[in-house]
């Protein structure tokens, strides 16, 4: 098929524009963290420091960056160990009942984010009779971060050689053994990988948060909530973004880097 | 080696862990059970029970007194979802919403696609796509933040639309439609990409070869080659649009979505039975959607 030539500059013209507009707003709030207007007049007025001091010194943001990394922390770990479990036992084993188990991984980050968060929300409260708390947010988030380390072991161990594993029983090496010295190894960067994109998928999340966490819990992602519609508070809100994007881009980043099949190199 | 060395010294403390695994290596099923345990036990327990009890609870009641969520079955609920005109009219919008989102990144999606397989050379066409995927890495809140700096009354859209006599939408129904649309657009970009991609270049020769225009051979040859693509990104960006309740508060002013009405029973009104009747309505279009565009897609294909 020839395209001509007006073709070819009105898609990529189209293309261009697609580009700017998705990252624009990015860019604005960057520069707006920057702007001495309260409101976020465009174009800034000035420019001016003060946001990024007022936001460093303030002990409510350094306390909902803490609840934030404490949870992304403890629900990557717990992710970790089930995501991991099973994509040992649906890569290794065939078994029935093999399909059911992939999906029921996928379910919690399938579903629309406030069926998940409800059906818990309801769960912890309804059912179990429990008070909303910092647990409750770590037993969410892990739940649809199992997914990340699922797929990147999984995917991890789609490619290793299962006859390593054989040869080293066979060599007498213990089931343990063979999982220390054996998988473990050839597994490492996906499950850091794995581990690095739940954090950041827990970190960034709201929705199920809004729904499961107890009113004295304040991850990044509320703070931003709440303090978003005060007035006067939009231009702080505007650092705490831009910080956010920056902490939750570096550990995707190390996954991506972590994971790239190896070239031809 | 070291593991022959473990195995020649091995005493009787050794002796119980090595009948574990040896045990353990005989028994394949016995492997599996204690791999798959933890996290079918956690998946099951966790979650799918959980939403087990929510298809259940929108059945029950709350007590009127008390507030506290009683067993007491009925279909109240679920008759209020069609009768009562507050929960019609969100539902309708919230459809529209999802609609008019799914139209707007459809159309921003297939030049963009269509560029990056079929015009674009490897290096460009590689940054492209990091282009369009590194957007998805930033936090979707800081994302509905950024439009609501950019919609606002003295914001950047003003700026650029001034000049034209034209004003921004503000904070409303449209504002939450572009900003919603700008969310979820990498996840329609990138499956019409993919279905793009596996559009084979001799097809594409040979159409022109027979004397098809190129626009005979999008329409003919590409389209119904990358349709279910295209149904894929267009079901992405509806069932999102869906669920979401915190884009409209941020960009839609006073206008609330289903998944408001679901919030505030579950937080001010406190009525968890009709929160999950609300929230059977989202599950519900995501059963019957996809079933509906296959079948306007077969009837495409014809």
């Amino acid at each position: 098929m020839r395209i001509s030539r007006a073709s070819v500059l009105v898609l990529g013209a189209l293309s261009a524009l697609v580009l700017a507009i998705v990252y624009l707003p990015l860019v604005i709030v960057t520069i707006n963290s920057f702007n001495t207007s309260m409101n976020m007049e465009w174009p800034p007025p000035g420019f001016t420091f003060l946001w990024w001091q007022k936001a460093f010194g303030s002990a409510g943001l350094l306390a909902a960056l803490t609840t934030s990394v404490v949870i992304a922390m403890c629900s990557a770990a717990i992710a970790l160990v089930l995501g991991t479990l099973l994509a040992l036992a649906l890569s290794r084993y065939s078994f029935f009942g093999k399909e059911p188990i992939g999906l029921m991984v996928i379910l919690p980050i399938a579903l629309p984010g406030i069926v998940t968060g409800l059906a818990l929300n309801n769960a912890f409260r309804t059912v179990l009779g429990m008070q909303l708390s910092m647990a409750t947010v770590i037993v969410a988030h892990a739940t649809f971060c199992i997914v990340t380390v699922y797929n990147n072991v999984l995917a991890r161990l789609s490619r290793t050689n299962k006859n390593l594993e054989d040869a080293s029983a066979d060599l007498g090496a213990g089931v343990a053994t063979t999982f220390w010295r054996v998988t473990l190894p050839q597994i490492r960067t996906a499950l850091i990988a794995g581990g690095l994109l739940a954090f950041a998928l827990s970190f960034d999340e709201i929705i199920v948060t809004t729904f499961t966490a107890g009113a004295n819990v304040e991850t990044l992602p509320i703070w931003i909530l709440n303090n978003m519609f005060r007035p006067g508070k939009a231009p702080v809100v505007n650092v705490v973004a831009v910080t956010t994007v920056l902490i939750s881009v570096v550990p995707l980043f190390l996954a991506q880097r972590l994971t790239r099949e190896p070239s031809g190199r | 080696m070291p593991s022959s060395s473990v195995v020649a010294g091995a005493t009787d403390v050794v002796a119980p862990a090595r009948r574990i695994s040896s045990y353990l290596y005989k028994h394949v099923r016995a492997r599996l059970a204690l791999l798959l345990a933890a996290p079918v036990l956690w998946l099951g327990l966790v979650y799918i029970a959980s939403l087990l009890m929510l298809l259940i609870t929108a059945f029950w009641t709350i007590d009127d007194y008390t507030g506290d969520t009683q067993v007491a079955w009925n279909l109240d609920n679920i008759t209020s979802l069609f009768t009562d005109s507050l929960y019609a009219t969100v539902t309708a919008r919230t459809i529209g919403i999802a609609l008019a989102v799914t139209l707007i990144d459809v159309l921003l999606a297939l030049p963009i696609a269509f560029f990056m397989s079929k015009v674009a050379g490897p290096k460009l066409r590689n940054v492209m796509a990091i282009s369009v995927l590194l957007p998805l890495w930033a936090s979707y809140l800081v994302k509905a933040y950024a439009w609501r700096s950019v919609l606002s009354d003295k914001g950047a859209l003003q700026w650029i639309l001034e000049p034209l006599g034209l004003h921004t939408p503000g904070y409303s129904l449209f504002g939450a439609a572009i900003t919603l649309g700008y969310l979820w657009l990498p996840f329609v970009i990138l499956p019409i990409y993919g279905g793009l991609e596996k559009v084979p270049s001799n097809l594409l020769e040979a159409s022109s070869d027979l004397g098809a225009s190129t626009w005979t051979t999008i329409r003919r040859v590409v389209f119904p080659i990358v349709l279910p693509s295209i149904i894929a990104g267009a079901i992405f960006a509806f069932s999102l649009t869906l669920g979401d309740y915190i884009t409209i508060n941020i960009v839609g002013g006073a206008n609330q979505m289903l998944g408001n009405l679901i919030y505030t029973n579950v937080g001010t009104a406190n009525n968890l039975p009709m929160a999950s009747a609300l929230a059977l309505v989202p599950i519900a279009i995501m059963f019957f959607y996809p079933a509906a565009v296959r079948r306007t897609g077969a009837l495409k294909n014809l």
